[in-house]
């Protein structure tokens, strides 16, 4: 499948990834590169065949709804960025 | 007592031929005189391998030793470590000091072993040569101008070069056989859930699987036995009660049914690489195993069917890095979206970024069908091949990798050369099976790795083949040159 420079443009947008411009082209060579190579899979008959998500078809084990946790968050945020009053600090969202 | 096996060390240990710290004395020296040529350690900490050695020896000195403890292993930088940083090979997570321990890392503090220091890797274990890591290229014990494959593949050349006696890895498409495979060492990826992902840097959930990597079999047991059990903090954790690895190490192979995949005896496979494992499996007929040809018809989708999967994964699970909570965070962001963007851009290299760019696209509105399902369907196909050789054979066996090790730099401007490495290991990953690397000889000075696969659950059949095969053979006890003090 192809994929075009504006494409990919999008889906670093939505990655959240920052491209330099110059680059663009360099990485939309190779992502088609690699998206050529997977459409292998689209020549294969997958009817009827149920898709699997996990090797061993485990379901999510669910436990009682206790709390068992300490809460940690001095020790979590001691490794932040910027925290300030036991928030974490980002830019200014809402004016 | 570098050259020393792991269960070798335990009987010194035991019989005070010499203490812990003596022993992680001896490793820090060889890491500090010889790793500069091979750069496979991102983090050592001197003063803390010596205090857990100490501490070692007196649990000793008291009669109350676990298996492992006062023996120095070595830990791939993707295992969480309390107060000590863990980078996954990344600039993204240089700074980042976790606030607790992996439960691989409980486990082996548990046991006393000492954490002698934490392995260079490809970045977020993206990668099939340890050349993409942050802190620079891992370079191969057995002639340093090679890789040592990847991503665990700092594990593997401190195992070969005897930096460590022993390593643990994790494999999410064959990163730990292919290294072991290429440094000459032995490595088991065990079954999907059987040793806990909690505080292993995700990369592909569904994939992910911790092991060790030692000299040998025997080695790779003793460590399993400390490694695999339930944990209740990975969901995904299997429940299933573990076997005592070293107990079936000799059983015979008298009766052993082997399957041959055709698949991976085809063109791909190099000559050299081809000689060596055929004189493998001779060796394992001469053992009692039978050889039975069989078929994985979907192996050459096992690459693209890998290529959906691992990326969207991926690209799910390294959205927690947002300069927001750890890791690396840019300089003076503009707003939130510059914030996220630019932390990015600047914390994750080229891979990395191209396998999240895939994975997004991936699982994008309109695309999902096309890809993701497509993948997870043809991954059962995969599976099925399996269960269907299974029904015929014990074990299925060939070769690790297509060839022995390739020159630095030789594929790492080719993202699709690179993938084609893993042709023979990422099948095994993509059904969930244990798969396991064993030294079987050498291509002009370059090791080759016999891969070994089993049912699920079915490690310790596989450690007892390893093992028997390493009864017979003395390709494990080959050490490089650089190492021994021979090189030139």
């Amino acid at each position: 499948m192809a994929i075009g420079q504006d494409e990919i443009e999008k889906i670093a947008e939505l990655a959240r990834i920052r491209i330099a411009p110059g680059q663009i082209g360099d990485v939309t060579r190779r992502i088609t590169e690699i998206l050529g190579m997977v459409d292998q899979l689209q020549a294969v008959d997958t009817r009827d065949v149920e898709p699997m998500a996990n090797p061993l078809d485990a379901v999510q084990r669910l436990r009682p709804d206790i709390v068992t946790e300490q809460n940690q968050r001095e020790a979590f945020q001691a490794i932040a960025p910027a925290v300030e009053n036991g928030l974490y600090l980002v830019p200014r969202v809402v004016e | 007592m570098h050259d020393k096996s792991v269960a070798q060390l335990i009987a010194g240990l035991r019989a005070r031929q010499f203490s812990s710290v003596e022993l992680n004395r001896c490793f820090l020296e060889r890491i500090k005189r010889l790793d500069p040529a091979l750069n496979s350690f991102i983090t050592v900490d001197e003063s803390a391998v010596l205090a857990a050695a100490e501490a070692a020896d007196q649990r000793i000195a008291a009669g109350a030793a676990a298996p492992l403890t006062g023996i120095p292993v070595a830990h791939k930088d993707i295992f969480c470590t309390q107060g000590m940083r863990t980078s996954c090979g990344s600039r993204m997570l240089d700074n980042f000091v976790p606030p607790y321990d992996a439960t691989l890392i409980s486990n082996f503090r548990r046991e006393g072993a000492v954490l002698l220091g934490k392995t260079n890797m490809d970045e977020f274990a993206m990668g099939s040569s340890s050349e993409s890591s942050f802190y620079g290229p891992v370079c191969n014990p057995w002639d340093t101008r090679l890789v040592p494959g990847g991503s665990s593949g700092g594990s593997a050349a401190a195992v070969a070069a005897m930096l460590a006696p022993a390593a643990t890895g994790t494999d999410t498409g064959g990163s730990i056989r292919q290294p072991a495979a290429f440094c000459g060492i032995t490595g088991i990826k065990p079954t999907y859930g059987r040793v806990s992902r909690r505080g292993m840097v995700a990369f592909a959930s569904s994939l992910d699987q911790a092991g060790p990597m030692a000299h040998s079999a025997e080695d790779c047991a003793l460590l399993l036995n400390c490694m695999a059990g339930f944990d209740p903090l990975d969901s995904t954790s299997s429940e299933l009660p573990v076997e005592d690895y070293c107990a079936g190490l000799d059983h015979t192979l008298a009766g052993l049914r082997i399957g041959l995949p055709r698949e991976y005896f085809g063109a791909g496979l190099e000559a050299g690489t081809a000689g060596c494992i055929s004189a493998a499996l001779k060796e394992l007929e001469a053992l009692g195993a039978t050889l039975v040809e069989v078929s994985l018809p979907h192996s050459h989708l096992t690459i693209p069917a890998y290529y959906v999967i691992a990326p969207a994964e991926a690209s799910t699970n390294l959205s927690r890095f947002d300069g927001v909570r750890y890791g690396h965070r840019c300089k003076d962001p503009v707003d939130l979206h510059d914030l996220y963007t630019r932390t990015r851009e600047e914390g994750f290299g080229p891979e990395v970024k191209r396998r999240i760019l895939v994975g997004t696209y991936a699982l994008s509105a309109g695309y999902y069908d096309a890809y993701y399902k497509k993948a997870q369907q043809v991954r059962r196909l995969i599976k099925q091949d399996f269960s269907a050789c299974f029904e015929q054979v014990d074990i299925i066996a060939g070769p690790t990798t297509p060839g022995p090790a390739f020159a630095l730099g030789a594929k790492s401007d080719d993202p699709v050369a690179m993938y084609l490495e893993d042709v023979y290991t990422l099948a095994v990953n993509l059904a969930g099976l244990p798969g396991m690397s064993v030294p079987a000889g050498f291509v002009d000075g370059r090791p080759v790795g016999l891969q070994l696969i089993g049912r699920h659950f079915g490690e310790a059949r596989l450690l007892n083949i390893a093992h028997r095969f390493q009864q017979a053979t003395d390709w494990h006890l080959r050490r490089p040159p650089m190492a021994t003090g021979e090189a030139s």
